[in-house]
């Protein structure tokens, strides 16, 4: 029998041939989610070393390094779909000029270097005292990833933020171009009802930013607790404003979306309400919309009217949080596996049926999730982003905080 | 009597000689003319990929602009046009993965839907008992049939294929003479092509590792051969030839009818041109 990467999907009504092998898989479902969270993380950076909003300054560096780590892993869930990865290259050495596609080699390569530029500008000066310090092979590491740089004076700090806040300005158009396109990728496809809208980067950008500003307060109060320090809570109240007012933004235009398809009613979409009030009704209204969408904004909304604070208002944004990162993931799974269950007929629904290993499997895609955060840690450790760690003289040392 | 019977069969005798050298004769011209033709057939037996000389070196594919026609009210939904295709290109011997099938239109009286499937549903699976051969099972036979028929599917080779937009690499092209092809050595195998198709008309084959398709058999049109789903056909459902060339079936199919193609609010402007077929058909 031929292998499939995903189980044959089985199906109702009338669906073309060639459609029971669902083409995208769960991994094309992890691919928006990490490009939207690399999206959102460095978003918050940004209104630090852009925007100097000083209630972030306890994250701004490690929005940075969280970025960095899963936009270096963006790459995986696509090179484990591709027929040949061993190919992928030749959509650079030859990028078809009208295809979406083409640009992500591009887009992502410039990226990858403009965030390791600014990492490599923020954290400088952690690595130069690092190298005169240490040796061995971490010590022989950070020599050299000083690049022959061990100037730390004021002057030369003074360069380096400038180094920053360019790269910060150029990164805000290139971590939301490079999102924005992903939802073009799919709201440009005439092909399909479900995906083919003006909205699609939109939506995308706008639940990147949740998706991102979520993680980060997960990651942050967790951190804290790892680290056994206080949590900033003014910080934490700012990444819930953020997450709040997005958060209203993206539902909003979620919710424009839907009834715009509704409204122009074009062929098909019988079949889309069949749907979306069946085998959608949990992960699209329950999941995404009820339980991880409108669950926060109701929180968040209850916390900041009522003035919360304290280990409730904690606990309420971490909840919040993780609840928005659930609907940012159902909302990617509802896009690219929804869309695909939906026949191009008009006339049938197909049942996409996930392997459980293998190279398309759930097993990968949990592992292409899991691996950023466990590089992540890592990074923290030779880098570490927290807002007390330049000053290195105070007690206690950035690394044994970071432990 | 027997004088005459002689001089018969002199005169017969002759008569054949002359047959004979007539034969002969056009044995010999047949010989000659046929080993171009042979040449042909030798060269149908070859699957494409196994070629060295793919396309055909000494086409020009500036002078031909195909065009295909199906020609619904024929269709007898027999299914010798999948199987024969399925052989010719090296499709997947599934009942999941068809560069053409048939789809079968049902309106049954009091209902105002029609029932669709094709030979790829379980159900005519079943009733062939194989996935490497098709028919279409009698479901409907002790029902009312208000009215039914078949409609061929294949790769419209459109005008504006959405397929060649979004491919990355390039490596899916529009030819000159009007098909679209895949280069399987390039294809990179992302499927985004198998996405924008809104025919169905691309599939992931698993073992080349890359997207496949029809392409009116390229390997054979250019070789002055028809594709072999319009070869098997028995009743000339299908329509192939030159554009260019006024007396073609195709354009000879073009002009006699009004024919329609498949979702053209897309903006594809595909290349199938279609007769009988109904509103439902999408």
């Amino acid at each position: 029998m031929i292998e499939h990467v995903a189980e044959i999907a089985a199906f109702s009504g009338y669906v073309y041939p060639n459609e029971t092998v669902v083409p995208w898989t769960v991994l094309i479902t992890v691919y928006p989610y990490l490009t939207g969270l690399v999206a959102g993380a460095f978003t918050v950076s940004s209104l630090y070393q852009v925007f100097g909003m000083q209630r972030f300054k306890p994250v701004a560096h490690f929005a940075l390094l969280t970025s960095l780590c899963l936009m270096l892993f963006v790459p995986m869930p696509l090179l484990l779909h591709l027929g040949h990865p061993e190919r992928a290259f030749n959509a650079v050495i030859t990028p078809h000029t009208t295809s979406a596609f083409a640009v992500f080699g591009y887009a992502a390569g410039f990226y990858i270097v403009l965030l390791m530029l600014e990492c490599w500008f923020v954290f400088r000066p952690h690595m130069v005292q690092q190298a005169q310090q240490r040796s061995g092979p971490l010590g022989w590491l950070y020599r050299v990833l000083c690049m022959g740089s061990y100037d730390v004076s004021e002057t030369a700090m003074r360069y380096d933020r400038k180094w920053i806040f360019a790269l910060a300005v150029i990164g805000i158009p290139a971590a939301h171009g490079l999102h924005g396109y992903v939802g073009f990728v799919f709201g440009s496809l005439k092909s399909r009802e479900w995906w083919s809208s003006d909205l699609m980067p939109a939506i995308f950008l706008f639940s990147a930013v949740i998706s991102g500003t979520a993680l980060l307060i997960v990651l942050y109060v967790v951190s804290c607790r790892l680290r056994r320090t206080v949590i900033d809570l003014e910080c934490l109240k700012g990444l819930a404003y953020t997450l709040w007012g997005f958060l209203m933004f993206t539902l909003v235009l979620e919710g424009l979306e839907f009834a715009s398809l509704v409204y122009r009613g074009r062929e098909g979409i019988d079949v889309i309400m069949q749907y979306v009030t069946g085998p959608l009704l949990v992960p699209f209204f329950i999941l995404q919309f009820g339980i991880g969408s409108l669950i926060p904004l109701v929180v968040l909304t209850f916390m900041i009217s009522q003035g919360t604070t304290g280990r409730a208002l904690i606990v309420g944004i971490t909840v919040s949080a993780v609840l928005v990162l659930l609907a940012v993931l159902m909302m990617r799974w509802n896009v690219v596996i929804g869309g695909q269950e939906i026949s191009k007929t008009g006339k049938g629904l197909l049942t996409y049926h996930p392997l459980i290993f293998g190279r398309e499997g759930l097993v990968a895609a949990a592992s292409v999730l899991a691996a950023p955060l466990a590089f992540l840690l890592l990074m923290v450790r030779l880098f570490p982003p927290w807002a007390e760690a330049p000053a290195a003289s105070a007690s206690p040392s950035p690394h044994a905080g970071a432990r | 009597m027997k004088q005459e019977t002689i001089s018969s069969l002199v005169a017969r005798r002759a008569f054949l000689r002359k047959i004979g050298r007539a034969a002969t004769c056009a044995g010999a011209i047949a010989t000659a003319g046929a080993l171009g033709v042979t040449q042909k057939v030798a060269a149908k037996s070859e699957p494409a990929s196994s070629r060295g000389s793919f396309p055909t070196p000494d086409y020009d594919w500036t002078k031909r602009r195909w065009g295909f026609g199906v020609d619904a009210t024929k269709c007898i939904g027999c299914l010798r046009c999948v199987e024969a295709c399925k052989r010719e290109n090296n499709v997947p011997a599934d009942a999941h993965h068809f560069n053409t099938w048939v789809e079968r239109y049902v309106y049954l009286e009091g209902e105002a839907k029609a029932r669709v499937d094709s030979q790829a549903d379980p159900q005519n699976v079943a009733a062939s008992g194989s996935e490497k051969e098709y028919r279409f099972d009698n479901r409907y036979q002790d029902s009312k049939v208000e009215k039914a028929f078949f409609v061929p599917k294949l790769c419209n080779q459109c005008e504006h294929p959405p397929c060649v937009q979004v491919c990355p690499t390039g490596a899916t092209y529009k030819t000159k003479d009007g098909v679209v092809l895949i280069d399987s050595k390039y294809c990179i195998g992302c499927q985004y092509c198998v996405q924008a198709c809104p025919y169905g008309a691309r599939y992931f084959n698993v073992r080349t590792r890359v997207t496949q398709k029809c392409y009116w058999c390229y390997h054979r049109i250019t070789k002055g051969l028809q594709p072999a789903c319009v070869e098997a056909c028995p009743v000339g459902a299908r329509i192939f030839g030159d554009r260019n060339d006024p007396q073609s079936p195709i354009s000879l199919f073009i002009r006699n009818n009004r024919v329609q193609v498949l979702r053209p609010e897309t903006g594809n402007a595909p290349n199938v041109f279609y007769v009988g077929i109904d509103k439902e058909v999408g």
